[in-house]
């Protein structure tokens, strides 16, 4: 059992001319094993920053506030510890990298997080196996990191990995947008694998209520200016598909 | 427009990555990066004018013209004036580190040559008035004119014509002696032949080299030069290539070790249908002087030309330079080229100098282009590795050795490139360290 603990976060945006331009600002948040939490909210209201504050992105820089993984100090942690600590960010857009094959970098990957090689014997099964089910062509293992992939690869891709690498805590940022419904399905069912299997625990961030008809949240939060403005369960997500973010957006304009 | 205004102009266009690029905050990240240079179609400029373009040289004596149409040579070496760094072609070598390859007597030993492989292939040492001596070139400057008054044997590897040679020819060149050397090797690939040969330099040396590539009708070979010197040695190598009707010729360079290494290949047609690919990699370390500098010489007509030349930098005082000379005469129509220059830097500390030219006299060809890039790695590729715990130093690694390993994929034999990977392995293991 596993607890991802955001207290009181307040973090900044670090802008081309090294200025500062602060987003979020008083986030909290837990999320444990095995649960599912909806952040959903309007573009623009700071997700994808406290998704990639979580995971360490350079372009942003935490003011004050804390994040902890079962009690350890995430914010303390290089990207790469954060991840081989448990987490997981499974992003809204996932970078090309030339010259690195897919298959190459998902053994890495796999290693750096375990902290040993997997099994000669039953890795390339396993991969295989695990990119079926996702409907991905093995083709993909030959390919450079996310080089020329669709929008649908992408996103499939980052649940691949999800589903290898069993974080304990992963955040989706996104996963949902650009994907018609069956791959959304493929995708959802991808996450419900690593909920059940792995018990992880889950942050899905979405603008859309869509995806919540596959992977079902026990938490919705709403995002709004930098904060967490209102939760409770899934009816707010049926609330906020029939109102919109309306509501929110005017009392933080205010 | 005047042709000074054009030259103007020309020199702004990639001044952001020619001519010593700073290591600072306002390189380009690359791969992925912004890519400056143009492709010109038809020899039209996005003006439509048809491009000519004279590169700027320095004031050499004795040269009659400026652009590389007109480049001197000779094979005295007192035809050719002292180095200073005012010329053109010496002014990124460091000079005082040549040890005397410029003007010094080049009577030290050799590096011995050994042989394997390439069955079917015939390699002697030959006098200097053998007939195949100086038929692929003569020295276009002076330390290539210096070895070529100094050597006393000549290396002749003779591929018979109608040859298919399956198996690599592996020539070694072992240096045992830091006094000035001189050495000549031909490499004759006779009609319709199919060979691979690669050169492969070790142990210590200070040697200026002449290596002629004569690629008869129809025959297609393949050179891969490949410099592993230890690093207090010295080599200049003129490296050049005539290639007959419909001839195939593949060059790839790899740089790697040596205190100072300054490779000149250049590429000549004498009848249409010629192809020439020629890649390059260095690595370049602390304290390095890498240097390649291209010329591709398009005389005739429907010829084809591709230059990607990829280079890494790490540490204080690494030095790279590309220079790309491509020449398209006015005779030379139906000419299809592009070149390419990419270069990584790993750290703070290195310079790189990259300087494309393409000089164009017609305006009827197939295409022509040029793209020269230098940079440090992209923070995004790193985050994105990082983000799935690989830790940042072999992140580092795996996108370098992707960024490299395009070049050691065009050697095509498997045995050999992986040979080559672990040479990358070790240096990479060794700048890291
Ligand atoms: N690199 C950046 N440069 C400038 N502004 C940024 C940058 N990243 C995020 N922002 C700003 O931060 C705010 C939150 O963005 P983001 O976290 O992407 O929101 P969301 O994911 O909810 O759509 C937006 O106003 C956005 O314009
Ligand atoms: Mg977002």
């Amino acid at each position: 059992m596993s607890t991802l603990e955001i207290k009181d976060l307040h973090a900044s945006v670090i802008l081309d001319d090294e200025t500062t331009k602060p987003i979020l600002k008083g986030v909290n948040l837990t999320i444990n094993s095995g649960e599912v939490h909806a952040i959903m909210g309007p573009n623009g209201s700071g997700k994808s920053t406290l998704a990639s504050t979580i995971a360490g992105h350079p372009k942003y820089q935490v003011d004050s506030g804390s994040v902890t993984l079962d009690g350890q100090d995430v914010l303390a942690m290089s990207v790469d510890e954060r991840a081989r600590a448990g987490l997981f960010l499974a992003m809204q857009y996932p970078v090309e990298i030339p010259g690195v094959t897919t298959s190459n970098f998902l053994r890495s990957a796999k290693t750096a997080v375990d902290g040993e090689a997997p099994s000669l014997r039953t890795w390339t099964k396993d991969v295989r196996a695990a990119m079926e089910k996702l409907k991905i062509d093995t083709d993909m293992l030959l390919r450079n990191v996310n080089e020329g992939f669709s929008g649908g690869e992408k996103k499939r891709h980052e649940i691949l990995q999800l589903e290898i690498l069993k974080p304990k805590i992963a955040l989706l940022d996104e996963t949902d947008s650009g994907l018609d419904v069956d791959a959304l399905k493929i995708v959802s069912e991808g996450v419900n694998r690593a909920l059940e299997q792995d018990n992880t625990g889950i942050m899905l961030i979405t603008h859309y209520t869509r995806i919540l008809r596959y992977i079902k949240p026990q938490f919705v939060h709403v995002f709004s200016d930098g904060r967490v403005v209102d939760q409770g369960g899934p009816e707010l997500a049926e609330q906020l598909e029939n109102e919109g973010y309306d509501r929110y957006v005017q009392a933080a304009a205010k | 427009m005047s042709t000074t205004d054009q030259t103007a102009r020309d020199t702004q266009d990639t001044s952001e990555e020619v001519g010593g690029v700073p290591t600072g905050e306002d390189r380009v990240a690359i791969p992925g990066m912004s890519q400056e240079g143009e492709t010109l179609q038809e020899g039209r400029n996005q003006a439509g004018e048809p491009e000519i373009r004279h590169t700027q040289h320095g004031d050499i004596s004795g040269v009659p013209d400026s652009s590389r149409a007109g480049r001197f040579t000779s094979y005295d070496v007192a035809d050719f004036p002292p180095l200073t760094s005012t010329l053109e072609d010496w002014r990124f070598t460091p000079l005082k580190r040549l040890r005397g390859l410029d003007d010094a007597a080049l009577d030290g030993p050799a590096p011995a040559v050994s042989v394997t492989g390439g069955d079917a292939v015939e390699v002697t040492s030959v006098p200097r008035d053998d007939a195949r001596i100086g038929s692929a070139g003569i020295p276009e400057d002076r330390v290539s004119a210096n070895a070529w008054s100094s050597f006393r044997e000549a290396t002749v590897i003779s591929i018979p014509r109608d040859a298919e040679v399956q198996e690599p020819l592996i020539v070694t060149f072992t240096g045992e002696s830091d006094r000035p050397a001189a050495q000549h090797v031909v490499i004759d690939a006779g009609e319709n032949s199919r060979a691979l040969v690669v050169l492969r330099h070790v142990g210590t040396a200070v040697l200026s080299q002449n290596v002629e590539f004569s690629v008869s009708d129809g025959a297609s070979l393949t050179v891969v030069s490949l410099q592993e010197w230890t690093d207090d040695s010295v080599h200049a190598s003129s490296q050049q290539a005539r290639l007959g009707k419909d001839a195939t010729f593949k060059h790839v360079l790899v740089s790697l070790g040596g205190d100072l290494v300054r490779v000149t290949p250049s590429t000549r047609f004498t009848a249409t249908g010629g192809d020439v690919a020629m890649y390059g990699l260095t690595f370049v370390d602390e304290g390095q002087h890498l240097e390649s500098r291209l010329f591709v010489d398009h005389s005739v007509p429907r010829c084809k030309s591709r230059v990607n030349y990829k280079s890494a930098l790490q540490g204080e005082n690494a030095h790279g330079v590309w220079v790309g000379d491509v020449l398209i005469r006015a005779e030379a129509e139906g000419t299809d080229t592009y070149e390419l220059n990419r270069n990584l830097i790993l750290n703070d500390g290195p310079r790189m100098d990259s300087v494309p030219n393409l000089e164009i006299e017609t305006g009827l060809i197939a295409g022509a282009g040029h793209a020269s890039t230098t940079g440090q790695l992209d923070d995004e590729h790193l985050y994105y590795l990082m983000s799935r715990g690989i830790p940042e130093d072999q992140a580092r690694r795996l996108v370098v050795r992707g960024f490299l390993f395009e070049i050691i994929q065009q050697v095509g034999v498997e045995a050999l490139e992986e040979q080559l990977r672990a040479s990358l392995e070790d240096e990479l293991a060794r700048t890291e360290s």
